[in-house]
């Protein structure tokens, strides 16, 4: 059980209608990939976070499948237009069954 | 990065083809490092009265890559703000058998602005002179009544991450006079002597070359003021005395450990050495 995981996410508070903007997601979470070992050399077991979506209104924005080769504190960057005001919804799923949630509302002026 | 005019002509002087091609670089420096949009850093300044052999001061953010450099002007890209979040939750934690907290004290860590930017500094009821470590454990200890951090543990880093971070852009202001004076003098001593089978003081590297390339490193004048820096070389955030201690064991010495009161006087000196800089911790440096 990944211990202190926290998503942080930022997107624009507002956009003009059609707009292409950034958003960039952050978690903080070990990666431990299953590959290492302990000092008695055991392994350690995997801990990853395996898939990563983000839906705005429900519509699936990204959505990815991730491996044990990424880094600690997987970091995402990608861009969406966005037609209307709503609410990005982002979630992580790790290995051990839980998921973690954000959401975050635009305007679209 | 940046290359100052005196290597510039130097290369100019002999003729070098590759000069052309390093040059645009120092073009780049030029960057200011503004936070955010909000907080704005000074990276340059007039050296302070006691040093006798530099004029400027540089952060050593002026030595990074440009990529380096943009991680630390958003603090959503800058990795060492995780460990500053980590310790915002950790400074509500009790600790020790009343349960008292940071904020049992401290309200906030905003509380603590301006912290930072004076330490090392002297304690009077210690009669002797503290760094931020050492003022943070005497709260866990005497005041919490609780287990010494480890000096230079994640936990104790990450607190004085977020004791540095709220005073970001404020300068450095460490006092080297009155009763800090003897210990200021001993850390300048230690400064200018030479450790290690390869004889190497600090200032051998960090006064005299600063700016040059050692092999594919390039030099800072080791200014503290960033500190706790998060290192993308093994990705978390390193205490300043585990920073004296990598340099002294790269000069193959065995080193002072952190905390001791040798690391202590250099810590002040080497601050000092900095007066006038911006307080940047948490920075990001390769």
């Amino acid at each position: 059980m990944a211990e202190n995981v926290t998503p942080r996410v930022r997107v624009p508070k507002e956009a003009a209608a059609g707009e292409v903007i950034t958003i960039k997601t952050l978690i903080s979470h070990p990666m431990e990939s299953g590959q290492r070992k302990d000092k008695e050399g055991n392994l350690i077991p995997r801990s990853i976070i395996n898939r990563f979506t983000c839906a705005f209104n429900g519509e699936t924005v990204i959505d990815v499948a991730m491996e044990p080769a990424i880094s600690t504190n997987p970091y995402f960057e990608f861009q969406a237009k966005v037609p209307e005001s709503g609410t990005f919804t982002f979630t992580w799923i790790d290995d051990d069954g839980s998921t973690y949630e954000d959401t975050k509302e635009i305007a679209v002026a | 990065m940046r290359q100052t005019l005196r290597t510039g002509a130097a290369w100019a002087a002999l003729g070098l083809a590759g000069s052309a091609a390093l040059a645009p670089a120092a073009m780049a420096q030029e960057a200011n490092l503004v936070i955010d949009g909000e907080i704005e850093i000074v990276t340059r300044a007039p050296a302070p009265e006691h040093m006798e052999y530099v004029s400027e001061i540089f952060s050593g953010w002026e030595y990074r890559s440009p990529e380096t450099q943009a991680l630390q002007m958003d603090d959503f890209e800058n990795p060492g703000m995780i460990g500053v979040d980590n310790a915002r939750a950790d400074f509500e934690t009790a600790l020790g058998p009343d349960d008292q907290s940071c904020a049992s004290c401290h309200d906030s860590p905003k509380a603590l602005e301006g912290v930072r930017a004076v330490y090392p500094k002297w304690d009077e009821a210690k009669g002797e002179v503290q760094t931020l470590e050492m003022q943070v454990n005497e709260c866990v200890t005497e005041r919490a009544g609780a287990e010494p951090w480890d000096y230079t543990g994640n936990r104790m880093t990450e607190m004085v991450a977020l004791i540095s971070s709220v005073s970001r852009g404020m300068p450095v202001d460490v006092a080297i006079d009155g009763p800090a004076q003897e210990t200021w003098e001993q850390g300048k001593e230690i400064y200018y002597t030479r450790y290690g089978q390869l004889e190497l003081a600090c200032a051998n590297c960090h006064e005299d070359n600063y700016d040059n390339m050692i092999r594919a490193d390039h030099l800072s004048q080791g200014q503290i003021n960033g500190f706790p820096t998060y290192r993308l070389k093994n990705g978390k955030l390193n205490a300043v005395h585990d920073r004296f201690k990598g340099c002294v064991r790269d000069t193959r010495a065995e080193t002072f450990s952190p905390g001791s009161p040798e690391f202590v006087a250099l810590e002040l000196y080497v601050a000092s050495r900095g007066n006038g800089l911006s307080v940047e911790g948490p920075s990001v440096r390769n």
